[in-house]
């Protein structure tokens, strides 16, 4: 064999197992897909969004809970928003070079990737227990944590695309270093930051573990953060686990309604939101 | 190396050699013993609008200038020319103190802009580089609207009315030879001109803060040839209002533009003087060496 046909048979053998891992990735994702559209969208009716989660053996639906969901999704990313974009920009652009930064950005990493229920039982054992009760801002502000390192890491990923030649350019007119990053550097990555944060709402939406520890559940309406907020994840556990079919039903229409949501989110994140390519 | 057949040479560059009729070589002229050259082949500046003392420059713990001292006439286009990394855009980045974004470098010695060192730890950066324009190698429109890049800068300094930064802008732009092209889109964005166009809305952005001091850094070297003939054009019309300091891979562009030139090779200045003089008669080996194209 010479080396050029050599080189053709590895040639297709990369190819072919790349094709074939591809394949068997989306398998997995396309039977989950078929999954929850076989067993959730019968049950995905209008009442769904009407109703409160009923007790077991009467009709519901899961208005509360997603009403909740979306409060406690909602306050977690507010709060982690301005601190996930400012210490990105602490490590962008102030402390580039410093051994401090160097700390955080390894912090922020291992916090990105630390397990969520550990967070829960941290927010647990440092709010839930000093005020006593449950709560919607508990819940929160499990959240918030999670949100903060993948914001962080975003907002800092997406300034380093822009060029320095852009902030020199600033810098050379006079402009002092909070103006050139507040006029310059936020404006050319804005999207791709804003893409962050929609991800970072999209990746929240759907913890359970931390929630199970701190928002908990409420089988009724409510909007008062510090009481037990209902919420999907947890509705959706509670549910599944339960030994109703009605319940069951719900909880699949539950899983769906997530997973469709997280999945347009993307899409808007991709498509609306999608980072132009950043100018020299 | 000729970038457009249409400019014209305003210097020539000497040929290589030089040949008597029947063949002899005409001998290049010897150059003067060191201890002369030295002094011989820096050209003092009276009344200068910079001057530097002794400027050393460092990367970290590498030094890239070493004790430079020369001048800068005033409303006159000086040239740096030499190899590539030969410390000229390091020179050039220090009248600015552009460098001190990053904090390992640092540059020691005399920089008199007007007789008071810039380089004094007093010395406020922001009205330095109100005084002290720059441009860059590629061009750096910033994201946004042609008129906005041109109004960040006067924003910096200024508060004018809506019809006074209208007419400052239409007045920049037309010191940069770009409003014909722009009047009608000035709320477009600036990256979407042509390469050429945005440089010329980088000197144009410059010039709208009205610096006494204009820094080009190979302002035309990511150009083609018709953009560049546009930028050369526009330096000679700047230069009875402002200082000019261009570095340039170029020399044919540095012979056409400059009034005076400056050899640095390996972080030394090596000779500074007319740039008549320069490219027809060094005073030393290195430079000749250069500008016959021997290296760099």
């Amino acid at each position: 064999m010479n080396l050029y046909t050599r080189r053709r048979v590895i040639n297709v053998i990369n190819l072919s197992l790349s094709v074939f891992m591809t394949a068997f990735g989306l398998f997995w994702l396309v039977w989950l897909m078929w999954t929850l559209f076989s067993n959730g969208f019968q049950w995905l009716g209008p009442e769904i969004f009407t109703k409160n989660t009923p007790p077991p053996g009467s009709a519901g639906g899961l208005a509360n809970a997603i009403m909740g969901s979306l409060i406690i999704t909602g306050v977690a990313t507010l709060i982690g928003t301005p601190v996930g974009v400012l210490v990105g920009t602490y490590l962008a652009e102030f402390g580039r070079f410093s051994r401090i930064a160097a700390a955080v950005r390894f912090v922020n990493d291992v916090l990105l990737s630390a397990p969520s229920i550990i967070i829960g039982v941290f927010i647990y054992e440092v709010f839930v227990v000093t005020t006593g009760h449950f709560s919607g801002w508990a819940g929160a502000l499990a959240l918030s944590l999670i949100i903060i390192p993948v914001v962080t890491r975003t907002t800092e990923d997406m300034m380093r695309l822009v060029p320095d030649s852009l902030r020199e350019a600033a810098a050379a007119l006079g402009a002092a270093r909070w103006k050139v990053v507040s006029s310059i550097v936020y404006r050319a990555s804005m999207t791709g930051i804003l893409t962050g944060v929609l991800l970072g709402f999209a990746r929240i939406s759907g913890e359970t573990a931390p929630l199970l520890f701190t928002a908990l559940n409420n089988q009724f309406w409510s909007t008062d953060m510090s009481h037990p907020m209902p919420n999907l994840p947890v509705v959706i556990f509670q549910f599944a686990m339960s030994p109703y079919e009605d319940w069951h039903h719900l909880a699949w229409a539950g899983a769906l309604l997530i997973t469709l949501s997280v999945l347009a989110l993307n899409i808007v994140a991709r498509t609306v939101l999608r980072p132009r390519r950043i100018e020299r | 190396m000729s970038p457009n057949g249409t400019l014209s040479f305003k210097t020539m560059t000497r040929e290589p050699e030089q040949r008597l009729p029947g063949g002899t070589k005409v001998p290049y002229p010897e150059p003067l013993p060191l201890e002369e050259r030295d002094e011989a082949a820096i050209t003092e500046i009276e009344n200068p609008k910079i001057q530097i003392n002794d400027l050393n420059f460092y990367y970290g713990k590498y030094r890239a200038l070493e004790s430079i001292s020369m001048q800068v006439a005033e409303k006159r286009v000086t040239a740096f020319i030499g190899p590539s990394g030969c410390g000229k855009s390091t020179l050039l980045r220090s009248f600015n103190r552009i460098y001190e974004l990053y904090p390992e470098q640092r540059a020691t010695g005399e920089i008199l802009f007007d007789g008071s060192n810039i380089l004094d730890k007093k010395q406020d950066v922001t009205l330095l580089r109100a005084k002290v324009g720059m441009v860059f190698q590629k061009p750096t429109p910033f994201p946004m609207s042609i008129y906005d890049n041109i109004a960040f800068g006067i924003r910096l300094y200024e508060r004018l009315s809506r019809t006074e930064m209208a007419d400052r802008i239409e007045w920049a732009l037309h010191k940069a030879a770009l409003w014909n092209e722009v009047k009608d889109k000035l709320k477009q964005s600036g990256a979407r001109l042509s390469g050429g166009q945005q440089q010329r809305l980088c000197i144009a952005r410059a010039i709208a803060v009205k610096p006494e001091v204009l820094l080009l850094d190979e302002p035309a070297s990511a150009l083609d040839p018709i953009s560049t003939a546009h930028i050369e054009e526009l330096i000679d019309e700047l230069k009875s209002d402002y200082t000019i300091v261009i570095v340039t891979h170029n020399m044919q562009q540095a012979a056409r533009v400059s009034d005076y030139t400056a050899f640095m090779y390996l972080g030394k200045l090596i000779e500074f003087g007319k740039t008549g003089t320069i490219f027809t008669n060094p005073r030393r080996k290195e430079t000749e060496d250069y500008i016959t194209g021997r290296y760099g």
